[in-house]
Order: C-alpha cells, then structure tokens, then sequence
C-alpha cells in the first residue's frame, strides 16, 4: 500500500504524458475507452465473419475460399467473439468502467492500477485470439462450445494451434475480467458517495453489478474446462477424452468424460447470457426511463428480479443438454427451473411496459433502440419456453430455430441496448452529440434488418434446417423456397452488416463535428450527467463529492416545474417521489 | 478530454481515501476474490468427484501405489501449518504494536511457504522419477493439477506477502500495516484450508468418492 501506490496516485491524478493520459492510464473513463474500442473492434472482426459465412448459406460456393473448414472456423470465431470479446468486454469493461465510478458518486474504480491491468490483459486475450487467424492450421473450428472429443481431435479445423491459442486467450481473458470484476464489485460495495444507499442506485449499476458477480462466479467453471482440456491436448492426460479410435488409429486416451465437459462448460455458459443480458435489462431501465420521463415502475422489483435471475441462472444450465442424454429427473428439474426464471424476466419486461404507459415519451434514438430492445427481447424469451422444454427442444435442437432465438435473446437484443447506451452516453464521454438523422437511418435499417434476418429463421427451424452446416443442397427435406429464403436473408445481413459503417462514421465525425451537448442534454437525473466538467475530469467531482439525496427516477413530480429532479437535489428544494427509496 | 484536473490531491478529500476506507476497500476485494477461488476449486472437486467413478481411476494412495503410506504430504501439510501460524503470530504482533516482531512472523511466514513450495516440487520430482507421469492415470493428472494451481495461489501470495514485508520494514503507519498483514494472514488460512481439501481428495479411496457423488445424486 505504502510507497509504491502513492506513486500510482501521483501518475494516477496529475498525468503529465501523452502516455500516462491516454495509454497506460488508470482513469477508468480512459480505460473504459480502451475496452469499448477494443471490443468494438473484435466485434467487427466478428461481423465481417458472420457476412462470409451467410454468403455460403445463401449463394453456396459464390467465394471459393470458404470451404468447410473455413465455415467451421468462421463460425467459431464468430461466436466466441461475439459473446465474450465484444459483449461481456463491452458490458463489463465499457460501460461497467464508465458508468459504475460515476453513477456512484467515486472518483475513480477502489484499485486503478489493478483495472489499468485488467484492460491490458484483455487486449493481451484479444491478440492471442486473432494470432490464430495467422498460424499454421489456422484458428480453431470446433463450434463455440468446443466439445470435446471433436474439439481436439484429428479432423477439426485448427487442432494443431487454434484450439490451443483460443483456451490460453480464454484463460487470459478470464483473469482480465476477474481483475476488473474485483474492482467493480468493491466500487459499488465500499465507494458510493454520501446518501448513496444502494437503493438510490440507478438500475444501470444494480444489472453491472449482478453480472459481474456471476461473472466471477460463472467464469471459474470455463477456467476450469479450458484448464483441463488444454491438459488433454498438450499433455495426454484424459479428463474429457474417451478411448477413441481417429482415422484408423487407435488414440492414447482412455476413459474421460465427454459429458464432464459439457456440464462444466454450461455451467458457465448459461450464466454468460445473463452476464451479458443483465447489464443490457438495468441499461435499457435508465433508457426507458430518462426518455419516457416516468419514474421506472416498480424500482424495487426490479432490483430483486435482477438477483433472482442471477441466482436462478446457475441452476438451468443442463437445458442446453437434453440432447446429450440425461437422467429423465433431471430433464424435468432442468426445464422447471428454466420456466421459473421466466417470472422474474417477464416481470420486468410488464414494468418496462408499464413505466412506458401514459408517460411523456421522447422518440430520441436511445429511445428508439430501447423499444427496438423491448420487442426483440420478448420474441427471443418466448422462444425461449419452447426450448426449455425437452419435449419441444429434442427435434427443435440444431436447427435453425435456435439460431434465431439465441440471436434475438442475446445477440441482437443485446446489442440494439449497447447502441442505445451509445447514443445516450455519447455526449457525456465526447461532449458532442451524435447526428440524429444518421442515428435515425441507421436505428431503422439495423431494427427491421435483423428482425428480417432472424424472423425467418425460425420458419427454417420448423422446416428442420440444421445449424452448424457448411452445405445445404441436395436435402430432399429442405425446398428451394428455402433456399431462396437463405439468399434474402444473405442479401438482408449484408446490408445490416455494411450499414453499420454509418454508426462508425457518426461516432468519428461527431467527436469533431457534432452539436455541443452542454452537460446534461437529455435532463437525467442520475450522477453522471451532474459532474462539473463534460467529459468528467480527472477525479470526476472536482472539489467536492456529490451529495444524494433521492432515488435517480424523479421524473414529472407532481408539483416541480422542471419535469426532473437531480438525484442531488434535497427534499426541502423539491419533493421526492417514492419515500420508500 | 477535458483535462482540468483539480488542483489538490483529490484522493484524500471526504474520506475517499483515508486509511481506514482503503484497509476497508482491500478486505473486501480480498472477501470477493475468496469468493472466486472457492468456486473455483469447488468446481474442480466437482469436475474430480465425476471423473473418479470411473473404472480407470488409480488413487495414488492404493496400497500399491508410491502414497499409500502418506507421510511427505502430511509433513507438507505440517509445514504449511507452520507458515499460517506464523502469520498468525505477525497479526497478533502487529496488533499488540510490536513491529520486530511482526516482521518476525512474517519472515518466517515466508520461509515456510518457500519450504512448502519447494517440498511439493520435490514430490513431484519422486512421482515422475517412479514413472507416475501426469497422463499415466486420471489421478496422477488430477494430483498435478491440484498440487500445480495451489502452489500457484500460494505463489501469487507471496507477491503480497512481499509488498507486506516492504511496509513493515519501511515503517507504514501501524493501523495500515495491521490491516495488510491481517489480509495476508486470512489468505494463507483460506489456502491451508484449501490444501487440506485437495490433500483428502487425493489420499482418498474411490469408494468413498462413488458414496459422496450417490449422496448428492451424480
Ligand atoms: C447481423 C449480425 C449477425 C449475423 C448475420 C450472424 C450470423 C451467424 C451465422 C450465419 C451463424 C452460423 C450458424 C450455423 O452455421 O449454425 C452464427 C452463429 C453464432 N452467432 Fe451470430 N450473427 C450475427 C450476430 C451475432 C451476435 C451479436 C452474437 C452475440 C451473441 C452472435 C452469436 C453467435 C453464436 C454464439 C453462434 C454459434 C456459433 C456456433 O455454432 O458455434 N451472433 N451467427
Ligand atoms: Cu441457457
């Protein structure tokens, strides 16, 4: 603690380089910074791969690159970008960095140093990650979930080096996030302001906070199936590998269990959708609410569905197994407890709904991914029910009805939010605005684009259309009808995916160009639009810490003129709506 | 980005900062991590108590096999008893203000964990001598891998044990110097406690096991 931090702080609060400023910071809005366009980019990558693989689906052979293993590659890639590298990174390091100092009322994250660490680590994973595009065999092809045997054995893409580079990026990443989750968990405990209660805080921070403990709960499980898969790989042992006879030979494994991975890996993964889609449900409240000037209804339910879900979604995990084989038993616990966490996610969509109802609502761009965000959501969670149940599930399981309700539920939903965010918090990381009329065009094209990529799908699933596959011709059971429905929803991806350079251009010329936003250009109430200077300076605050005194939903009280009171502002200056906060 | 920084130093205004708060922050911190470290070696219990039903598991102290008689991992165990008990005498020192005898404690502390280190690696070195190499059974990998990962912890502890050690011997005010010398202590419990876990695991008979995993219904 002594010396050495006191010299962190010195570099910390009075940075004097070009460097200390803006690459080996420790202000969290920097380091936020770092990992949204770190994530960003990683995403990108991500797109690009989704628009080559549709291009197979939907004109096979149109890029004769593509072969099988690149498909398989391709897709894996894909998805493992897209669900840790760009949507936990962005949830957690973006806008859990940004927002969670802020909406507090602290100066900074408890450890910066150990969050500068965190960024590092994480741009550590996504360079170990992307160096597989490079090696020999390239990166690995086995599917997201990476089950073993298939995931290390001979015929999978990338067993020589890309399954091994993705499980140390994986580990890599991993220790990144739990250096950051310690910081976040420890912020919103230990450093809210005076009168912060943690009833007075915005949603936002309630669905980063949950999701950052799951994630420090759920991520241990994937270390461990990375660990001991790399240990199956690189040094014989049989944890998940069975004895196995690959291209006429028979393998030195004996004896592990396949099984065992899957469980592990789910034990994870189920919880991963809600650490990325908890940070979206408390994001999307502040949206909703800010822009339909309504306090959110039902704050507290809110507050209490979001742990239920947390703690709920480490007993569900096995739904994504009923096709690997299960005690009866466990099927019927598995999608009981799957239905139950319904409740509590359904509870919340009413009080979106209902915070919605008869309020002044603003028809801003974040407002219009929030609604986007609304429907997306419900079609994806209903869904959802099918599948959880095991009857419904065992013919519905790898086809394309999954596809599309795991893009609804956690691949678009999610992302229409980060949009929103982005458009909401722009003004208070940059000062500017973002241009409303290209925000507009392209809220309208990535809303009706995706709806028309996924919708279909869902039909495809019905028809028995399997996922995971590189070619569909000559299937007697799949039509031309859709096939051609395939080619349209190529065509749909492709300009989805080509439309977001308009989102990328109005970040890049709204930094120089756009409107001057003032401080707090939406009249939020929450902290972060209260600071002293746009963009927060070094400490946040200024001199003094902010001084709350109410929840952050005061909105048309009855009685104030402004239809707003800051979370600041005391009881004697204006009355407080909900007394119970 | 603005860059109007206050000018005065804005971590030691209304309490953001001052002692107390940060050896409040670092407990928590150091709860949290606790947290994470305990899920994930439950979770390699679990994953052991699956694998271990199955036919091919060897346990490494079967009458047969080089552990049957355990002592070195009993001596091991002695010896990282040792160094929790010496961090134990550092926190009561330092609470009865006697710096000498903190840094004692924690010298010793760190002696022992360098000993207990050292000894592991020297089993290990026994094992592979013997032909028990990390893939010839499931129980071999498993006991690698334990072992392995602790000594990692524990490895990880002593950069905090160092930090420690450079407050004590550079005079930190005493309350901080409690604190930091308390957290350390809670960590080489918790990792004693953690050691003895794995060590029942990797002594224990595979009947054991199949009751525990029948018991909760795997
Ligand atoms: C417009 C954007 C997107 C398009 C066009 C797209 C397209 C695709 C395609 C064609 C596949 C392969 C299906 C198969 O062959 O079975 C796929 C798989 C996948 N996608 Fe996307 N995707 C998009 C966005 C996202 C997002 C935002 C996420 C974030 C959660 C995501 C997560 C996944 C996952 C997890 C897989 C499964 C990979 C596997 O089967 O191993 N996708 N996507
Ligand atoms: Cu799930």
């Amino acid at each position: 603690m002594a010396y050495a931090e006191d010299a962190e702080r010195e570099t910390l609060h009075h940075p004097k380089s070009f460097w200390t400023k803006y690459v080996w910071s420790q202000d969290h809005k920097v380091i936020a910074i770092q990992y949204s366009l770190t994530a960003i980019f990683a995403g990108l990558v991500a797109l690009v791969l989704s628009a080559l693989m549709r291009m197979q689906i939907g004109f096979p052979g149109a890029l004769e690159f593509i072969d099988q293993n690149a498909y398989y590659q391709f897709m894996t890639m894909h998805g493992m970008i897209m669900v840790i590298y760009l949507l936990t990174a962005l949830f957690l390091g973006g806008f859990g960095n940004y927002l969670i100092p802020l909406m507090c009322g602290a100066r900074d994250m408890v450890f910066p140093f150990l969050n500068m660490l965190s960024y590092w680590f994480y741009l550590l994973s996504v360079i170990i990650l992307m160096s597989s595009f490079f090696v020999p065999g390239g990166p690995t092809g086995a599917g997201w979930t990476l089950y073993p045997p298939q995931s290390i054995s001979a015929g999978t893409p990338g067993t020589e080096w890309g399954i091994v580079l993705m499980m140390i990026s994986l580990a890599v990443f991993i220790v990144a996030a739990t250096m950051g989750g310690l910081n976040y968990v420890t912020t919103v405990l230990q450093a809210r302001t005076h009168g912060m209660s943690l009833f007075r805080l915005p949603l936002t921070v309630w669905g980063i906070f949950i999701a950052t403990v799951l994630a420090l709960l759920a991520f241990p499980a994937l270390f461990v199936s990375a660990i001991m898969l790399l240990f199956d790989k690189l040094l014989g042992t049989s944890f998940f590998m069975p004895a196995m006879v690959s291209m006429g030979q028979t393998l030195d494994y004996n004896g592990g269990s396949p099984i065992l991975f899957q469980h592990l890996f789910w034990f994870f993964g189920h919880p991963e959708v809600y650490i990325v889609a908890l940070p979206a449900f408390g994001l999307v409240s502040d949206l909703i609410s800010t822009h339909a000037r309504k306090p959110i209804f039902g704050y507290k339910m809110m507050v209490w569905a979001i742990v239920a879900i947390g703690v709920l979604s480490f007993v569900v995990w096995a739904h994504h197994m009923y096709v690997s084989g299960m005690n009866p038993y466990f099927g019927f616990f598995f999608a009981t407890t799957t239905l139950v966490i319904a409740v509590p996610t359904a509870l919340k969509v009413y009080n979106w709904v209902l915070t919605l109802f008869r309020g002044d609502i603003h028809l801003t761009v974040p407002m219009l991914f929030a609604l986007a965000f609304i429907l997306t959501f419900l079609n994806g969670g209903l869904t959802g029910l099918f599948l959880g149940n095991v009857a419904v599930d065992l013919p519905l399981s790898d086809t394309y009805f999954v596809v599309a309700h795991f893009h609804m539920v956690m691949g678009v939903a999610p992302i229409l939010v980060v949009f929103g965010s982005i458009y909401h918090w722009y003004p208070k990381i940059t000062g500017r605005m973002l241009n409303d009329t290209i925000g507009r065009l392209h809220f309208w094209i990535t809303f009706i684009g995706t709806y028309t990529i996924y919708f279909p799908m869902h039909y495809l699933g019905f028809l028995g259309m399997p996922r995971r596959y590189y070619a569909y011709e000559d299937y007697d059971f799949i039509p031309q009808s859709a096939h051609d429905l395939n080619s349209f929803i190529t065509v749909v991806a492709l300009i989805v995916g080509v439309s977001q350079l308009l989102f990328l251009f109005n970040l890049f010329y709204s930094y120089f160009k756009g409107k001057p936003a003032g401080g707090n250009p939406w009249k939020a109430t929450s902290l972060e639009w209260l600071t002293p200077q746009t963009p927060p300076a070094h400490g946040n605050w200024g001199e003094k810490l902010p001084v709350v005194h109410r929840w952050a939903y005061d909105y048309s009280v009855p009685g104030v003129a402004e239809d707003y009171v800051p979370q600041t502002v005391p009881e004697s200056e204006a009355p407080i709506h909900d007394k119970g906060i | 980005m603005n860059v109007s920084a206050p000018q005065h130093h804005p971590n030691f205004d209304e309490g953001w900062d001052d002692p107390a708060i940060a050896a409040r922050r670092k407990k928590t911190a150091l709860q949290v991590m606790l947290a994470v470290i305990t899920a994930l070696f439950f979770l390699f219990t679990i994953a052991f108590l699956i694998r271990a039903q199955y036919p091919d598991y060897e346990s490494l102290a079967a009458p047969w096999q080089p552990l049957a008689n355990p002592w070195l991992l009993w001596v091991n165990s002695g010896i990282l008893l040792l160094a929790s008990l010496s961090f134990h005498w550092a926190v009561v020192s330092a609470r009865s203000e006697n710096i000498n005898a903190t840094r004692d404690g924690l010298y010793l502390a760190g002696f022992f964990t360098v000993m207990f280190l050292i000894s592991q690696l020297w089993l290990w070195q026994q094992l592979i001598a013997l032909g028990y190499y990390v893939n010839s059974n499931p129980a071999n990998s498993f006991f690698y891998l334990f072992t392995g990962l602790h000594g990692l912890h524990l490895l990880a502890g002593l950069f905090l044990w160092l930090k420690t050690l450079r407050e004590a011997r550079g005079g930190l005010p005493l309350s901080l110097l409690q604190s930091s010398v308390a957290l350390c202590a809670t960590y080489w419990h918790f990792l004693f406690v953690v050691w003895l876990l794995l060590f029942s695991l990797i002594v224990g008979d595979q009947a054991t096991f199949r009751a525990i995993a029948a018991f909760c219904g795997f």
